[in-house]
């Protein structure tokens, strides 16, 4: 059944790996014989870091693990136990808990890099998808591992997360209940969002990362120009604009890595508490449920899709204004997966397209921050109309996509890459 | 374009700040937690005159004898009182929840983590701004937190504090700042009335401090994060110069 023109290293012990598992045949498929375009530029570090900052979050929660207590009268004393009596358990948890808001910061940067070079469109439609799998499983990932410090913010953010399930008419109720396992938030639903924070959901996102990285392999790395390099060859086969990923975005990648640890160890040093962003101040009193916090705002990274929801404060169709706003947090998230078929334009990249494109995404952008700054807040009246307003927008930059992407005037696509 | 958004962006943020809620002006406490005597003053005053209420369940004495260079032998003389609890033990009160909620209503809340959930503005605000009020149970009421069931603890030191109409250089809630005297003319001014064992500027001062332990029992690795950090920043400084030094090198011939 082996393939007998795979390649083989010539001798030694790597030629007894060969002979038995595609070693040499897998590093030159993904490395060194993995043709990427040369003109990768700053938005394409993020990926690489966002494989960086999964391992710190593995490795890191792996020693968590070791001294965290799951259940509702430990889980609190025993995090203060891991920040005092385990040795550097500070820094462990520090990297683990800033590596969080990291772990969106790159994701959100990785995912903008997409929409600016047209990274989803045709063939790389199942590389978007199972990015977007990643993400929405990471914001599982991130919601039940809030939970687990069993402070205030944990606990009612929680609690307010989980009360969107009962909106859904009929089932709603009963789906909550069952989410929880309990009437309220309580430690049986503090060990299963243990479980699944722990063993399930990192499973599925590490199954998931696979199948990301198969699935660009497979079709190749866009570039900022988003020309396909693999329809101009030399003799030998290679890409005219393509360079191996080993050793060129190797080594250039470990001067992004570099410098994302210096920004990120700076953090962990000194703010690790993120200015109240990452580490929320409620979160230093454990939680009570009989006592609910002055204002309750979930983890920044979540805060432009709780906008969302908070800007429907109208009926529509006999549907309660907490459904519809369910249902629009949804279709804000689940909109992202059909991008691809979204975009009619001939071009990928933002640099070729027309300036409906630029402005679209300009505004697309600029919604989803202040809608992130808008979840953070308070609302009052001015705000809600605001947060309508850029709700507005961030839908309009998915649904009309296929109006102005197929109208607008494009610019030339240049034959080879242009730096 | 891009500069004239985030411009956009800049000015637009001011108008969706956050309200300023309710509640006394807060005055400005900054920690110190390189002043080794202050953290350890405050350490003398928390047990002398809050530890027999509120606890610190997460600190050890063994730890703040550490942290704040203190020989055990001082520590097990001058700062353990009760009994049961030894030198590696964590500093827990003697007094059970459930006569706290008996005796004032509300169990006394562990201030371990005191200065990370309120801030240290907080705390230093709060300790000063208990006033007489002989409509309170306590005989006390408080500017930072009203209706407060603790009772003014720190009375012996401070005197009885009251509120009357004069000015102020503190900022306080709900007055103007007169251009010409430069301070703020109240009738919410709290001014010692009836002296304490401590001279008003003294007593601040020993607030300060009792703040400060506060905030060091609140996280007691930030000292090591901070001279940690150093060395960390650096290493991977050079790291990144040697990596770039390499990359640049790899890359001499793609053009």
């Amino acid at each position: 059944m082996a393939n007998p023109d795979k390649p083989k290293a010539e001798r030694g012990v790597m030629r007894w790996v060969d002979d038995r598992f595609p070693a040499t045949q897998m590093w030159q498929e993904h490395l060194s014989k993995y043709y990427a375009p040369k003109n990768f530029n700053f938005w394409y570090f993020f990926g690489s870091l966002a494989l960086l900052v999964l391992v710190n979050q593995i490795l890191t929660g792996i020693w968590l693990t070791m001294s965290f207590n799951p259940s509702a009268e430990g889980a609190f004393a025993s995090v203060e136990y891991i920040m005092r009596d385990v040795e550097w358990g500070w820094l462990i948890r520090y990297m683990h808990s800033t590596g969080a808001s990291a772990f969106f910061v790159v994701v959100y940067l990785h995912m903008f890099r997409g929409l600016l070079y047209g990274s989803y469109k045709a063939p790389r439609e199942l590389v978007w998808i199972f990015g977007m799998a990643i993400y929405l499983a990471l914001m599982a990932e991130a919601f039940m591992g809030y939970l687990l410090p069993w402070g205030q913010m944990s606990y009612w953010g929680a609690q307010v997360i989980i009360s969107l399930f009962s909106a859904i008419p009929g089932i709603g109720p009963d789906l909550a209940q069952w989410v929880r396992g309990d009437y309220l938030i309580s430690g049986i639903t503090l060990n299963r969002f243990f479980a699944l924070h722990v063993v399930a959901l990192p499973i599925v996102i590490l199954a998931l990362v696979v199948l990301h990285i198969i699935a660009l392999h497979e079709v190749g790395s866009n570039n900022p120009d988003g020309i396909d390099i693999k329809a101009r060859k030399d003799e030998s086969g290679k890409p005219l604009d393509g360079i191996p990923f080993h050793p060129y975005y190797t080594v250039k990648d470990i001067v992004g890595v570099a410098v994302f640890l210096f920004v990120f160890c700076a953090v962990i040093f000194y703010f690790p508490e993120g200015g109240g962003y990452f580490l929320e101040k409620p979160n230093f009193e454990p939680a009570n449920p009989l006592k609910t916090p002055d204002h309750i705002a979930p983890v920044w990274y979540f805060t432009p899709f709780y906008a969302i929801l908070r800007a429907i404060n109208f009926s529509l169709f006999g549907l309660d204004a907490k459904f519809l706003g369910v249902v629009c947090m949804g279709a804000a998230i689940a909109v992202l997966f059909v991008l691809p078929w979204l975009d009619r334009s001939p071009v990928r990249s933002i640099r070729y397209k027309g300036w409906v494109s630029k402005l679209m995404l300009t505004l697309f952008a600029l919604s989803f921050i202040v809608l992130g700054v808008l979840g953070v807040l308070p609302p009052t009246a001015a705000r809600t109309v605001l947060a309508q307003l850029c709700t507005v927008l961030y839908f309009a930059f998915f649904l009309l996509m296929p109006f102005y992407s197929r109208w607008e005037k494009t610019k030339p696509v240049p034959e080879r890459v242009t730096g | 374009m891009k500069k004239g958004l985030l411009a956009l962006i800049l000015a637009l943020l001011p108008t969706l700040g956050f309200a300023a809620g309710g509640g006394a002006h807060l005055q400005e406490m900054t920690p110190d937690l390189h002043d080794r005597a202050s953290l350890q003053r405050g350490m003398k005053l928390f047990v002398n005159y809050c530890m027999g209420c509120h606890s610190l369940q997460y600190q050890r004495f063994s730890r703040a004898a550490e942290d704040l260079g203190m020989p055990q032998d001082l520590v097990e003389d001058h700062l353990i009182f009760a009994e049961p609890l030894g030198f590696n033990d964590q500093m827990r009160n003697a007094m059970s929840a459930e006569d706290g909620e008996g005796w004032f209503g509300a169990a006394p809340p562990d201030l371990t983590l005191e200065a990370r959930l309120r801030g240290t503005d907080w705390i230093y605000s709060y300790l000063l701004g208990f006033y007489r009020d002989p409509s309170r149970p306590t005989g006390v009421n408080n500017q930072v937190f009203p209706l407060v069931a603790m009772p003014n603890v720190l009375e012996p030191l401070q005197g009885v504090q009251e509120k009357v109409c004069a000015a102020s250089e503190h900022p306080v809630e709900g007055a103007e700042l007169d251009p010409l005297t430069g301070k703020y003319q109240s009738c919410e001014v709290l001014q010692v009335t009836s002296p304490g064992a401590m001279e008003p500027d003294e007593f601040e001062g020993a607030v300060y401090d009792l703040t400060n332990f506060l905030a060091y029992a609140g996280e007691p690795s930030r000292l090591k994060a901070e001279a940690l950090a150093p060395k960390v920043l650096i290493f991977i400084f050079v790291f990144g110069v040697i990596a770039y030094l390499l990359k640049r090198e790899y890359w001499r011939d793609i053009h």
